[in-house]
């Protein structure tokens, strides 16, 4: 039986789709050239954050997605059981502190715009930032609190939405890799040539993260979709001291930057297991990923800034890992406009846990012709910051 | 002048420093211990005057001589208790990053160092297998009971059992009894048929060199001076009591070492030292870019030579051969480290003695290597990772229900190997449980050998290393990149 969709990619975003889209009533098919979850989803901390974006299409998206992250959670733990393990989501918050006197005046302008937006964005005191975090280093010169930030296990929770989507029906194949498209007669894509054979498909929806603009290539479509490397340290288990997710307001403007080089801001924060992850780093190296320990000196210079007590931690282990970079910032969500037949659900950078779940429904419902919840014009490779950047096919 | 960086200064890395000394290059020579010799001739520390070493060591003269000429040597610097965290790869070559002080200092001195070739020679550390009551006070590797013995001068216990399967269960069982000790019985999983195969039936019998010979068929007069009986086919298969050991359960296995029911018998023990082989460390390799064979030991040319140019490796990382081997190799390897011929004068005796020992990794792995049917012995609430404190039950539940074929999205689901030791007691054997309950094995091509950081680190050291480094060395090798 031919698939209404292959889905590339069994990262969450491409486990997320595939449980919508068998939710949606579609046949699908997940591939993936290595294991589930062991790429970029299982390379980061699993924020779920509307705190780092300003006004706009992707606050949007992230507000959705914040909305539909609680249920979605129960539901997961109803189909697949109290053995499966636990996603770990906690709505902890989050506290985003400048620790500049220059810093300050953006961070509360910048959590102004976004309380115009709808985001429960609360001015604090340094006292009452103190409330929430005592260790937190008293000299930051400003503190915002943002409660609808939230935290997930993100292996977890790709394992538990690609668990749901087999429940439903969905057929998931790994060590597949694809090596190009099928075509009709028409130009339309109807399916990919595999290393385990052909797979037509109604729909080819390319969710290999990173590695999506080379899958898209091997489907004659280029996509300006390149990795960019990020490490986190872990410390060893410790007495719980850090209670939200914590970190510098220096962070947007990192996450925000098109830069190649190295750029690194503080986020700190503690796991259920007990261990602190420290944050964050972007650096464009390709699939580079030797370590670096100038960027590991950095991460710990900075995380001292926020919580001066971690000079005593111990960093036991480090893991690195590519997110999925677009030049203009944005997630690509939706059909191609140049090739029939492919779509793309990609390039979420450091977003993809927590816009995941939105991603997905944005996909089902322009897959099945329904109404999405959140405009997805924005999200298409036809808006004009990508002109320069898409090429027509030739 | 040359510069040749030696991690490890057990037998592999003491022959080799010598070795590249003697070939006209500087040497620097790393152990995290803070005394030389490593874990073969590990022994009291001189302020508490080692009384007749030599009765607990085997070629204690020639560790005595070897000491001696690299702390004599004026083109030797030795600097014990060495951590090395790191080794980064630039383009432009390697830079090994060591803190030098107590493991647990926060404010250790860092160096940087970019030797013109590094000789690895890490060693290996026992493995142990797990079994109900493993994590009970009293149960220790035969690798630990062994330092304790011979570092400290304490005996584990005072009944003591020592089980596991291998060549290293003799020597262990040889000091517990010479520290006072009774050792109440060797029990070896290997049976009579896997033994003949790689040895012969007596285990000190047949060792290819006559020097094991002697050491071997020493621990043998040990035994039977101290009247240990020595049982194959046989193994722990739990530890009993409350707050410590106080009973072990032995029984019989069968040829895939699954437990042979109605064989139980239980032995009153206050101490049980087990140790079913070794894991080489490797981490500092793998961190190197050398290539691991599939066996998981660094893949090495003749010269000891790895896959990553002026890097050389040697001893138990190259396969278990014991410290006749290691001796031999590591000279090799300092040899060519120092940029010496591989067939001068200097090393043809080494050449020859290597190639004594060149089957000695495969005779053990074919006597003594593990069998699938240990897992007969597990229940479902043995711990396997103790530092997380993940039994196997979940382990093999969290398999089942995510289908997962991912070594690292298992290890985080589940938490085992995510500890403090990193896996290095757990890791392979976390790994062979999961990749059984995934047909077809785990797919994402990664280890839990694999650790960038290679001991543990300050935050405050980290932070107070930044920008001391050479930055325009990374930076350049970043922009290559793009």
């Amino acid at each position: 039986m031919t698939p209404d969709v292959v889905i590339i990619g069994a990262g969450i975003i491409g486990a997320a789709c595939a449980r919508s889209l068998v939710r949606a009533g579609l046949r699908v098919t997940v591939l993936d050239r290595n294991a589930a979850a062991s790429g970029t989803s299982a390379s980061g901390e699993g924020n779920l954050l509307v705190s780092d974006k300003g006004p706009g299409e992707e606050l949007r998206l992230a507000q959705y997605a914040s909305s539909l992250w609680p249920d979605t959670v129960a539901e997961l733990r109803r189909e697949l059981g109290a053995d499966f393990p636990s996603l770990e989501y906690e709505r902890k918050g989050g506290l985003v502190v400048a620790t500049t006197p220059a810093g300050r005046d953006p961070l509360l302008a910048f959590a102004e715009s976004q309380r115009g937006a709808g985001v429960d964005a609360r001015v604090l005191t340094v006292k009452q930032a103190l409330r929430l975090e005592p260790d937190l280093n008293p000299a930051i010169t400003a503190a915002i609190h943002y409660p609808e930030d939230a935290q997930v296990q993100p292996v977890a929770a790709t394992e538990a939405l690609l668990a749901s989507a087999r429940l439903g029906g969905a057929d998931v194949r790994v060590g597949v890799t694809v090596t190009g498209g099928i075509r009709a007669a028409d130009g339309a894509l109807v399916g990919v040539r595999t290393s385990a054979g052909d797979f037509s498909a109604g729909a080819v929806l390319n969710a290999a993260g990173p590695w999506s603009g080379e899958v898209s290539r091997s489907l004659d479509a280029s996509l300006p979709v390149r990795p960019r490397r990020g490490v986190v340290l872990v410390t060893t288990r410790m007495p719980h001291r850090i209670f939200h997710k914590v970190y510098d307001a220096d962070y947007v403007g990192a996450v925000g930057s098109g830069e190649a080089e190295l750029q690194t801001s503080s986020v700190v924060e503690s796991t259920a297991a007990g261990t602190v992850l420290i944050g964050s780093s972007r650096e464009q190296v390709g699939f580079d990923n030797r370590l670096r320990v100038s960027v590991l000196e950095e991460l710990a210079v900075k995380a001292l800034r926020l919580f001066p007590f971690l000079a005593g931690a111990s960093v036991m282990r480090s893991y690195g890992g590519f997110r999925p970079y677009m030049p203009d910032h944005l997630p690509v969500i939706g059909p191609d406009h140049r090739v029939p037949g492919l779509w793309h659900a990609t390039g979420h950078e450091g977003a993809g846990i927590g816009l995941s779940l939105a991603t997905a429904e944005l996909i089902a419902a322009q897959l099945t012709g329904g109404v999405p919840a959140v405009d997805p014009a924005s999200f298409l490779l036809t808006r004009p910051s990508l002109a320069a950047l898409v090429p027509e096919v030739a | 002048m040359t510069g040749v960086l030696v991690i490890g200064a057990g037998p592999a890395g003491l022959a080799a420093a010598r070795a590249a000394l003697r070939a006209g290059a500087s040497v620097t020579l790393l152990d995290s211990s803070d005394q030389l010799g490593g874990q073969y001739w590990r022994h009291l520390p001189d302020s508490r005057a080692g009384v007749r070493e030599d009765r607990l060591h085997h070629g204690w003269d020639r560790f005595r001589a070897l000491q001696d000429e690299l702390l004599e040597h004026p083109g030797c610097e030795v600097v014990p208790s060495a951590q090395v965290w790191a080794i980064e790869r630039l383009d432009e070559g390697l830079v090994v990053h060591v803190h030098v002080g107590p493991p647990d200092g926060n404010r250790r001195p860092s160096r940087e160092l970019t030797p013109d070739a590094i000789v690895i020679a890490t060693g290996a550390y026992d493995r142990t297998l797990p079994f109900p009551g493993w994590d009970l006070p009293g149960v220790f590797s035969a690798g630990a009971a062994q330092a304790l013995a011979k570092g400290e001068r304490v005996a584990v216990g005072g009944r003591v059992v020592v089980a596991g399967a291998g060549p290293f269960l003799l020597p262990v069982a040889a000091s517990l009894a010479q520290t006072g000790a009774r050792v109440l019985g060797v029990y070896e999983a290997s049976r009579p048929r896997a033994l003949a195969r790689g040895w012969l039936p007596r285990p000190w019998r047949l060792l290819g060199a006559t020097s094991k010979f002697g050491e071997l068929a020493s621990y043998a007069l040990s035994h039977v001076r101290h009247r240990i009986p020595y049982r194959v086919g046989h193994a722990v298969i739990a530890a009993h009591g409350t707050d410590r050991v106080e009973q072990v359960t032995v029984a019989r296995l069968d040829a895939r070492w699954a437990p042979i029911p109605g064989t139980e018998r239980r032995i009153d023990a206050d101490a049980v030292c087990v140790s079913h082989g070794f894991t080489p460390r490797i981490e500092l390799a793998i961190a190197a870019g050398c290539d691991i064979r599939p066996d998981r030991f660094v893949r090495v040319d003749d010269r000891q030579h790895t896959s990553v140019p002026g890097v050389f490796a040697a001893g138990e990382i190259t396969g278990i051969g014991g410290v006749d081997a290691a001796l031999a190799e590591g000279a090799i390897a300092g040899h060519g480290a120092a940029g010496g011929g591989a067939d001068d004068p200097a090393v043809r005796r080494d050449l020859a003695r290597r190639a004594t020992f060149t089957d000695f990794a495969a005779r053990i792995e074919a006597a003594h290597g593990i069998r699938p049917g240990w897992t007969g012995w597990l229940r479902p609430d043995t711990l396997v990772c103790r530092c997380e404190e993940v039994p196997y039950g979940r382990l093999r539940e969290t398999g089942r229900a995510t289908c997962s074929t991912s070594l690292r999205s298992l290890k985080l689901s589940t938490r085992a190997g995510l500890g403090i030791c990193q896996g290095r007691v757990c890791g392979r054997t976390v790994e062979d449980l999961l990749g059984r309950e995934s047909p077809g094995g785990l797919l994402d091509g990664t280890s839990t050998d694999r650790r960038p950081i290679a001991s543990p680190v300050r935050i405050g050291e980290l932070a107070a290393a930044h920008g001391r480094h050479t930055s325009a060395a990374t930076d350049a090798a970043r922009h290559q990149h793009q």
